[in-house]
């Protein structure tokens, strides 16, 4: 085995004398990929600040190349070669690449003036030696977001970092940038750097780490060589205990059912076209394809909340004219939308005004809104949601990821919709959230909801859908019954290997 | 216990004094004070006197506690109070106008501005406070322009009755057309689904959009009612003042802002009660009369008022620290 750059011992850190970490040991070897590995809130973000400098551990030891160090604050974590690449980015968009590289230690003439030829032509240096392909001199506002992550790993390199952490740098990447991404990160590994890599997308782990430690409350749980490990054992170790059957999900036969939501021919010009599909009563119907490919907006087309050009939408056989979503909620449809923060919840305001804020109609008494029917309605869905929030008068922006997506569905299921879309049903949700969410999906296409799921996460689509349409560039690429589905299968129609 | 709690939290009294506790506590000192310092204020006379003058300021802040709520800003209440007024007046006094049809005009032209504004702002996504600022230029000049800059006296019994009557010969009419809005809007605000649909676009307008909220509807139509209120009260003060004045409304917008800020809403929207903003409005009445009664002179009263408005702010951004105090104890 390889030599080992850094070492944590026994890492304990508490807040006002709650464990965040309660000892917790890794180690991280010359020129490996070590994948951190734990649900939200198990404690890995904590880990990675005490590690940054950012906060000060209660006790334990860090050491880098077998001495002791104390990283006391952000630059001494800079001078330890530990560079960290945060989830949000972290620079500044009005600059350029080189400026931002060199913030703060810009390059100067004689005259004290900024020489900006020099940093470009170091930046430029810098940014080849990766194989990246970004020009120095061009504004971090017009890159995208893979590219601004480079920038961020340039400027990370650029600071001698041989430790990199990597706090889920995939979130917000398409198929095709990740694979680049994974380049740099091969790269990286040949020139001996050696990079923390902390993910929710397991098959990303099994593609790129060495090895995997997982951590669950704070506490450690375990390292694996990721090549003697699968799936199943890392989750039931993040989770703490066997699940069984973590999808959960009761088919029936559609072959009777009713149609309930047809759509025709939906164009929308530069987005989307000829766009035809049908979801059953009782049906999950899936949506697959890269980011980008137009699924969300299909959704949005549908749900009144953009314009399309042509097409038709039939609920129940009746054509419907949808413009805009107040008229949706009416007719029967709800839609989850795919960033809650953004768009699900108003995080300032209560859980129960959150719950009740689409179904008003049903809460009227005159032109007052009746408490005792809104308190019914929030009451009966924080227990059929299993929701924990210390009160329903707490902000839903305090609750945890999980709770406040299942305070979002509960606030679509308050509507009482007969076709029910959901977009990343279980995105940053933790382990146990995500089962629970499954399992009141599967019981509400069970009571015979048609159920429109749209998501990236091939398990989850393959695990819970009766039919799948895959969506490549605004055009449906592929329609795949339960039977074909696998995830070959949806990469190729997805990526477009065949037509 | 728990339950105990939560009939509390229920009692409507005891929520609207635990939501204000800071701007209630400055209003508690501010009255101990003035009345150490002089005997005059605490007199029925004088409370009355106080309320007449809030009256004003309280109708033009309500709207603007909505607009803030919603996440925008109006400027042009001011200008459309002096808009409004002088234009009743003139209608009434030059063109001879009947009385009734002239404050209709007089209230519709008001309406118009906010309702201009508002689509613009809404239809458009231009920042309310450039449209507004816009609004209070156009406002303002065509006070000016009807007027050529002169005040007109109004000698109509009825006219000035509106603003100077007595209810039982001893409420003034301006405090009860402020009670009657007070309880309608705070009404509007958190029992109907309009009020409801007002917090969530400011919350998060995307969020709203997407549950289904008309978002130009509201949008337009609390930017009109602002509009209305701003007449209303332009309607009022030249009734109290017997004249059409085109320079009256000038500062009103300032002191409708400092009111919903100091009762604790929101600039960056989401978040406001009407209650906060009525004992806004009281702190800021009760500054100029108390300090009126002092002596102190109206030059050093523009210094006082900036920093007790300053500190008022600043103690009601401690109030989550006051309680966690409170519940050491």
């Amino acid at each position: 085995m390889g030599q080992t750059v850094l070492e944590m011992i026994g890492i304990k850190k508490s807040f006002s004398g709650i464990y965040a970490l309660s000892g917790i040991d890794f180690s991280l070897e010359l020129g490996e990929v070590h994948a951190l590995l734990g649900e939200n809130g198990a404690g890995k973000s904590t880990l990675i600040k005490v590690l940054g400098g950012i906060y000060q551990p209660d006790c334990g030891a860090i050491k880098i190349n077998g001495k002791e160090v104390n990283i006391n604050g952000v630059p001494a974590a800079r001078e330890a070669g530990i560079g960290i690449i945060h989830q949000e980015i972290v620079l500044v968009p009005y600059l350029t690449v080189a400026q931002n590289i060199f913030l703060g230690r810009e390059i100067t003439t004689k005259s004290g003036t900024v020489d900006f030829e020099k940093m470009n032509l170091k930046a430029a240096e810098m940014i080849t030696s990766l194989g990246v392909d970004i020009h120095a001199d061009s504004v971090v506002e017009k890159l995208t977001i893979a590219q601004q992550q480079m920038v961020e790993i340039v400027k990370a390199v650029s600071f001698n970092a041989n430790i990199i952490v990597m706090d889920e740098p995939t979130s917000s990447l398409s198929n095709e940038e990740v694979k680049q991404l994974f380049e740099i990160v091969a790269r990286l590994k040949e020139k001996k750097v050696s990079i923390i890599y902390i993910s929710h997308r397991m098959e990303e782990l099994f593609r790129i780490s060495d090895r995997v430690t997982v951590i669950r409350d704070g506490e450690y749980v375990g390292t694996r060589n990721t090549s003697e490990t699968n799936a199943n054992e890392l989750v039931a170790m993040m989770v703490g205990r066997n699940l069984e059957s973590f999808y959960a999900r009761n088919y029936s036969d559609l072959s009777k059912a009713e149609t309930a939501l047809e759509v025709k021919n939906l164009t929308c010009e530069g987005v989307f076209k000829n766009i035809s599909f049908k979801v059953r009563k009782g049906e999950i119907l899936g949506f697959s394809g890269l980011v980008g490919a137009g699924r969300s907006e299909i959704m949005e087309a549908i749900f009144g909340a953009r314009k399309y050009q042509s097409g038709q939408v039939f609920l129940k056989g009746k054509e419907v004219k949808i413009t805009e979503p107040m008229k949706a909620i009416k007719a029967g449809i709800a839609m989850v939308p795919e960033d809650r923060k953004k768009q699900g919840l108003i995080l300032c305001n209560s859980v129960a005004f959150n719950t009740t804020l689409s179904c008003l109609h049903f809460c009227m008494n005159g032109i007052a809104i009746s408490r005792k029917k809104c308190r019914d309605i929030i009451d009966y869905y924080a227990e059929k949601l299993r929701l924990k929030a210390a009160s329903v008068n707490i902000d839903a922006g305090s609750l945890s990821g999980g709770n406040q997506q299942k305070v979002v569905l509960g606030k679509w299921l308050a509507t009482k919709p007969e076709v029910l879309i959901l977009d990343e049903p279980t995105r940053g949700v933790d382990v146990n959230a995500k089962f629970e969410i499954y399992s009141v999906i599967n019981e509400l296409a069970k009571d015979g909801m048609a159920i429109i799921m749209v998501s990236s996460e091939l398990p989850e689509i393959i695990n819970m859908c009766d039919n799948v349409c895959v969506i490549r560039g605004g055009e449906m690429a592929g329609y795949l019954s339960k039977d074909e589905l696998g995830q070959e299968e949806i990469m190729k129609y997805a990526a477009g290997g065949i037509k | 216990m728990n339950q105990k709690k939560s009939k509390v939290i229920d009692n409507p009294v005891v929520s609207i004094f635990r939501g204000n506790m800071g701007i209630i506590a400055v209003l508690v000192i501010m009255c101990i004070i003035v009345t150490v310092a002089t005997d005059k204020f605490l007199t029925a006379n004088n409370i009355i006197s106080v309320l007449r003058q809030i009256s004003i300021n309280t109708y033009i802040a309500l709207g603007m506690t909505l607009i803030i709520i919603l996440g925008h800003i109006d400027l042009s209440v001011g200008a459309i109070v002096a808009m409004s007024g002088t234009l009743t007046v003139g209608l009434i006094v030059n063109q001879n106008m009947h009385l009734g049809v002239a404050i209709v005009l007089g209230i519709l032209v008001g309406v118009m501005a906010g309702f201009i504004s508002g689509s613009i702002v809404s239809n458009f996504g231009v920042p309310a406070f450039i449209i507004t600022m816009a609004m209070m230029n156009i406002a303002n000049g065509i006070a000016y322009v009807y007027s050529g800059g002169q005040s007109t006296r109004i000698t109509d019994e009825f006219f000035i009755a509106i603003g100077t009557g007595y209810l039982f010969n001893v409420i003034p009419l301006p405090v009860v057309y402020m009670v009657v809005l007070i309880v309608i809007f705070s009404f509007v605000l958190s029992k109907t689904k309009f009020g409801t649909y007002v917090y969530a676009i400011g919350g998060n307008r995307e969020a709203a959009k997407l549950s289904g909220v008309p978002i130009k509807f509201i949008e337009i139509t609390v930017f009109t009612l602002s509009g209305l209120l701003s007449a209303f009260a332009g309607l009022v003060l030249c009734s109290r003042m017997y004249s059409g004045q085109p320079s009256v409304g000038s500062g009103y917008e300032l002191d409708a802002i400092a009111a919903c800020v100091l009762g604790g809403t929101s600039m960056t929207g989401g978040k406001g009660r009407i209650s906060g903003t009525v004992f806004g409005a009281m702190v800021i009445g009760i500054i100029s009369n108390g300090l009126n009664l002092i002596g102190v002179s109206s030059y050093w009263q523009l210094i006082v008022k900036g920093l007790i408005i300053a500190c008022a702010v600043l103690l009601d951004n401690q109030k989550g620290k006051l309680s966690f105090l409170r519940k050491k104890k």
